[in-house]
Formats: structure tokens, C-alpha cells, sequence
């Protein structure tokens, strides 16, 4: 498969991205590169768009300047088979888990398999079932509907989805959001897992101090549209930014390191 | 094999050896599939099973899962089961999917005559609760009527202008314009069968007496349940899926007074001048159709027209416009408010809100040419 030599499995180059015709600038020049088989942990002030790299590299925002590489392919120019393949080889978990209201839960995280793979029935229940234990959640789930789940559940549930497929890369907005601290470390061993085992790549956009300590390989902090600081928790802890200060020295990050 | 998955056996006395190789993933599911099926359906009598995954080039929860049901169906045949070479890392992906219980069989519901009759009581128990459900927006309306009477500075007066935007003013082009082709239509078909008894000037008569009376409201109603109906059902809906309903009710506002009533009494203004639009349109139309169709000059056109239809024939259609709105409106809402969790429930709804909105609003006009019947109009 055709991979970028040096292995960056996504990579952003002067991406500018607007909304309103020009009136917000989101994102201003961005560069990012996320190599193969990492946990790349995306951190920000919520609003600085986080959410809209990621739905910018997924290719559901426009962008108004620079190149997207995933899998180096250029999503801006692929066409649609290319894309599908592309499509075919990540998972993404949303922010608000964006499940279909109107299949179950068996049903969705069946619906990318059955789209990709001609395989029984039974199969697909039992991988099902395997996905709902992977992310800690009882088969009994299986025939609930999205809108009788709790919200930690529906974060659950979305996971699964997203790995329904076993993808190469996943892109997790917020994922141990609303989930209980047992439950995210729980999900960070999960993702570690997945990591050495499957050598997934990870993208994920996160607020959890915890995660970002035990996760993640590398973490990329986005401030005024940029990537102001990329490197290990170390580097983070050690940088003199005043964000990244008050972020990794701040009350709560004291409590998360002693 | 070309790239693909292989499971190779191999028997020695009482002992079966399987070696799998190549990559096991999501990818090759299906034919990983058929090669477990394969070794499962073979029912060996193997006293001891060694499954060497080490060939095995990649492997990921489809493979592990696989591996493990293979397993699974072997130990089932009491043989002494052995995993060899699987490496550290695949080791806890296997030990993941291990920890997967026997799936509980899907409920997929068997199609039978019970089942078919239970789902016809339950759709005929429906309508009573729908009514029911009318009769309690109703009520839930007077009390949020009453409150804004006795507080006037609760009544929403921007909203109600907003609605009215919405359900009136935007409406009037595609409310004139049918109305206006349906005037013409009327005019020309009564021309063409009228025409032979050389009772042209009849045609009048009919129109005038039709429009005013029935065709105007009627169709406007309609026309305004399948738009603003629908609209109404799936704002409210789309806001009960999101929970906004339960915070707005937390907040101590009443969704009632907030949200249904102004969006009623926007209808109860907006429809009634729909229908004075669409009945005018439709008399224009018509007069249109009778000049250049049926040469009958505009000036005859409006005599006849001031001796055919009294000022009843007007009333009576714009009297039953308010009714028709608030049966419209109420319909629409109380569908909104029954609107459950999934997007498909809010398509039910919001078609359930359009075709009972219909059906209402032409069982009202029933009554009401009963009403008028019998009180002599
Ligand atoms: N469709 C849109 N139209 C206009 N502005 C938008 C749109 N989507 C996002 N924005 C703006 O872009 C900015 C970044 O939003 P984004 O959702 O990416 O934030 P975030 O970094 O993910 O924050 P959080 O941590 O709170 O999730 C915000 O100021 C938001 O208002
Ligand atoms: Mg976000």
C-alpha cells in the first residue's frame, strides 16, 4: 500500500480553513504530521478547533488553502473510489458519538461491516458482541436503542462502531469524555491495546490529563490556529508557554502526577 | 495461497494439527470464515488439537475471534486444545475476545398471526390515544391561554410574528398559485359540460358558490397542513430528540405557553387570510378562464357573480378557516410532542401529523355542511 516514506500517516500542510465567507478563521496555516502506530493526543482551549481539524482531515469541512494526506492519499483530489478505500481503512468516533437514532445498537456497529464484508449472520453478532466487551459494555446492549443509552454508553457504543471494521487509523473526538474515570482508564488501556496489537494510529482529540500521561505517544497542542508545540508529555511539562503552563501545572494536572 | 489466509491440517493418529497462516483480518473475514466452517464441520474425533498461529502474518479481532471460536467448537468435542506460537502481542487481543460470552440469540421477532393481529389492536387502541392526545393539548392550550390573558407581558408576541412569517407570508405564493390554477380549472371544466345545455352563465354560480363555500378553505387547509403542519411537528420533535423540551420545562417555562401556543395562534391569524387570498385567486382565475375561455365579459362576470352568492357564501368559508387552523395546529403539535429518541420516529410522526391533519380538517367541513344544513344556509 502506498504510504508516505517517511511514514506519516496523515499529513497537513498550510491548512486554512474559514467559516461565514471569511469571517471566522479557524484554522491559519496549520502543519501536523501523524506518524504510523502512534497515539497522537490533540490538546486546545475548547473552541480553538479541534473538532474542525479533524472534520477538516476527514473531508466533511471544506478547506479554503492547503493539502490533506491520509494514507498518502489527497482527499481534495482523490476520486471517489480512492476515497472509499481511504474511508474503508479509519474509523472515527464523534463528538457527540453520532449514532444512527434509528437502528440499534447491534445494528450500527454492523452497519459498516456489512457495507465492506460478505459474512453470516452469526459472524456479525459475534463480533458485535466482541466489540461491545472491547469497550466494556454487556451484549444485553445490543438491542437498545441509541436514545436509551446513558451518555457515557453512547460514547461506548461509538467506539465500537469505529472499530468495527479493525481500521488502521482511528480519529477519537473526545472519547473518554462522560465516561467515568474507571471506565476512561479502562478505554486508555483499550487504545494501548489496540496500538501494540493491531498497530493502529490514533488521533484523538482530548481534555483528559490522564489520557495524555498514560496514552499518548505525542501530543500536539493547537492555539490560534496553529500547532504551537508537538512533542512528549515531557517536552509539554518542560515547555515555557503560557498555555501549556497553565495546562500542565495547573490544579488539576498537579492532582493527575502525584 | 496468493496473500490470502490459509488454514492447513493435519492428522497424526489421535492428534490434528491446524496451521493457519497468512494475514487473518477484517479484510479476509468471509474466507476465513468458510475455513473455520470447514474445520468445524469436519467433527474430528482428534483426542489432541494444536493450532500454530505462528505463520500467521497479521491478525486483528476478526482473526483473534475466529481463532477463538475454532477453539471453542474444538474444545466442545473434549479434545485437549494447545495455541502455539502466538506472540505476546496477539496474545492479549486473543485473551480480549475470549472474554466473549456465548451470544444471547438476536431478537428478531417472528412474523405469525398473532403477532400481525396484535399489531392491528394496537393500531386501531392508537386512535383513541391520538384523540385522547388532542383532547389533552387542548385543555393544556385553554390553561396556557388563560395564564397568558391573566399575564399579558407572558404572551410572546415575537414569536407569534416569527410563525406568522412562516406560515402566512410565505406561504402566499404557492397558496395563490394553486388556488388560482384550481379557479381556472373549475371555470373551464364547468364551460365545457355546461355549455351544453347552453347554461354557460351558470358557471357563475359554480364557482362562486364552490370557492367561497368549500374549495377555498378546503384546499388552503390542506395545503397548509402539508406545510406548515409538518413543519411544526418536526421542529417540535427534532427539539424533543435533543432534550431542549425538558430544559426548557426545568427552566419553569411551560412548553405549552412557549413553543405551541404561538405557533397556534399564528395559524389561527395565518389561515383565515390564506383562504381570503386563495378564495380571491381562485374567483380571479376563474373570471380569467370565463373571459378568454367561455367569452363571458368581466363586467357580466362580477353581476352575475354579486347576484349568485350572498355574503353567507363568504362567511360560512372564512368561519370554518380558524377551526380548521386549530385542529391543524393541535394535530401537528401533539404529533411533535410524541416524537420518541430516532430520526425514524420523528418521520413517522411528522407523516402522521400531515395525513391526520387532512383527514380532520375534512371531517370538520363534513360537520360543518351538516351545521349549516340544518340551520338553513
Ligand atoms: N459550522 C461552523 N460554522 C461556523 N463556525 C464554526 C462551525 N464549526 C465550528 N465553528 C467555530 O470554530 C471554532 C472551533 O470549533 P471546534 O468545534 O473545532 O472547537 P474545539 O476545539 O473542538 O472545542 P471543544 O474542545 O470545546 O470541543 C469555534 O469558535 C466554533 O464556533
Ligand atoms: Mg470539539
Amino acid at each position: 500500500m502506498a504510504n508516505p516514506p517517511d511514514d506519516a500517516i496523515i499529513r497537513v500542510r498550510d491548512l486554512t480553513v474559514e467559516f461565514g465567507g471569511g469571517k471566522t478563521r479557524v484554522l491559519n496555516g496549520l502543519n501536523l504530521d501523524v506518524k504510523r502506530g502512534e497515539v497522537l493526543g490533540f490538546v486546545g482551549p475548547s473552541g480553538a478547533g479541534k473538532s474542525v481539524l479533524m472534520r477538516t482531515i476527514i473531508g466533511l469541512v471544506p478547506r479554503l488553502a492547503g493539502d490533506i494526506e491520509v494514507f498518502g492519499v489527497d482527499l481534495g483530489s482523490a476520486d471517489s473510489d480512492a476515497r472509499r478505500a481511504v474511508e474503508r481503512r479509519w474509523g472515527i468516533l464523534f463528538q457527540h458519538g453520532a449514532l444512527f437514532s434509528s437502528l440499534s445498537v447491534r445494528q450500527n456497529i454492523q452497519f459498516p461491516v456489512r457495507e465492506y464484508l460478505k459474512v453470516s449472520e452469526r459472524l456479525l453478532d459475534e463480533i458485535t458482541i466482541a466489540k461491545l466487551g472491547m469497550v466494556g459494555l454487556k451484549p444485553e446492549v445490543a438491542d437498545r436503542y441509541p436514545s436509551e443509552l446513558s451518555g457515557g454508553m453512547i460514547k461506548r457504543v461509538a467506539l465500537a462502531r469505529a472499530l468495527a471494521l479493525d481500521p488502521e487509523l482511528v480519529f477519537l473526538d473526545e472519547p473518554t469524555s462522560g465516561l467515568d474515570p474507571i471506565g476512561a482508564g479502562d478505554f486508555d488501556d483499550l487504545v494501548m491495546t489496540l496500538q501494540r496489537t493491531l498497530g493502529l494510529t490514533v488521533f484523538m482529540v482530548t481534555h483528559d490529563l490522564d489520557s495524555l500521561y498514560t496514552a499518548c505517544d505525542r501530543i500536539a497542542v493547537l492555539g490560534d490556529g496553529k500547532v504551537i508545540a508537538v512533542g512528549s508529555i515531557e517536552e509539554m511539562r518542560a515547555s515555557q508557554h503560557p498555555w501549556l503552563k497553565s495546562y500542565f501545572h495547573g490544579k488539576r494536572a498537579r492532582a493527575v502526577v502525584t | 495461497m496468493n496473500g490470502g489466509p490459509a488454514l492447513e491440517r493435519m492428522t497424526q493418529g489421535d492428534a490434528l494439527a491446524l496451521y493457519a497462516s497468512g494475514p487473518w483480518t477484517a479484510r479476509y473475514a468471509p474466507d476465513l470464515e468458510v475455513l473455520v466452517g470447514d474445520i468445524e464441520k469436519m467433527n474430528s474425533q482428534s483426542k489432541r488439537v494444536l493450532i500454530d498461529v505462528s505463520k500467521v502474518a497479521k491478525l486483528d479481532t476478526f482473526g483473534a475471534w475466529l481463532i477463538e471460536r475454532l477453539s471453542r467448537s474444538l474444545a466442545l468435542t473434549g479434545a485437549e486444545l494447545r495455541i502455539a506460537g502466538l506472540s505476546a502481542n496477539y496474545s492479549t487481543l486473543v485473551d480480549e475476545v475470549r472474554r466473549v460470552k456465548e451470544t444471547p440469540p438476536p431478537d428478531r421477532e417472528p412474523v405469525t398471526v398473532k403477532a400481525t393481529l396484535e399489531r392491528i389492536g394496537r393500531s386501531v387502541a392508537q386512535i383513541g390515544d391520538t384523540l385522547i392526545g388532542i383532547i389533552d393539548m387542548t385543555g393544556a392550550l385553554l390553561f396556557a391561554l388563560w395564564t397568558v390573558v391573566r399575564h399579558p407581558t407572558r404572551f410572546r408576541l415575537t414569536s407569534v410574528v416569527h410563525h406568522l412569517e412562516q406560515v402566512c407570508w410565505r406561504a402566499v405564493p404557492i397558496v395563490v398559485l394553486i388556488t388560482f390554477l384550481i379557479g381556472c380549472i373549475i371555470a373551464q371544466q364547468g364551460l365545457f359540460h355546461f355549455r351544453r345545455f347552453g347554461a354557460d352563465v351558470f358557471v357563475v354560480d359554480m364557482l362562486g358558490v364552490l370557492v367561497l363555500r368549500e374549495i377555498g378553505v378546503l384546499l388552503v387547509a390542506i395545503m397548509v397542513a402539508g406545510r406548515s403542519g409538518s413543519a411544526y411537528t418536526a421542529e417540535l420533535g427534532s427539539m424533543k430528540m435533543r432534550e431542549e423540551i425538558d430544559a426548557l420545562r426545568t427552566m419553569g417555562f411551560d412548553p405549552i405557553e412557549v413553543l405551541v401556543l404561538p405557533r397556534i395562534i399564528a395559524l389561527v391569524i395565518g389561515l383565515p387570510a390564506l383562504t381570503f387570498l386563495g378564495a380571491m385567486a381562485a374567483l380571479y382565475g376563474g373570471g380569467l378562464v370565463a373571459w378568454l375561455y367561455g367569452g363571458v365579459e368581466p363586467e357580466a362576470f362580477l353581476l352575475r357573480l354579486r347576484d349568485a352568492i350572498s355574503i353567507d357564501h363568504f362567511m360560512i368559508g372564512m368561519v370554518k378557516a380558524p377551526f380548521m387552523a386549530i385542529v391543524i395546529g393541535i394535530v401537528a403539535c401533539v404529533e411533535g410532542m410524541l416524537v420518541r429518541g430516532s430520526a425514524e420516529s420523528l418521520g413517522q410522526h411528522t407523516t402522521a401529523s400531515v395525513v391526520k391533519g387532512i383527514f380532520f380538517v375534512i371531517v370538520m367541513d363534513g360537520i360543518f355542511a351538516i351545521f349549516f344544513a340544518s340551520i338553513g344556509k
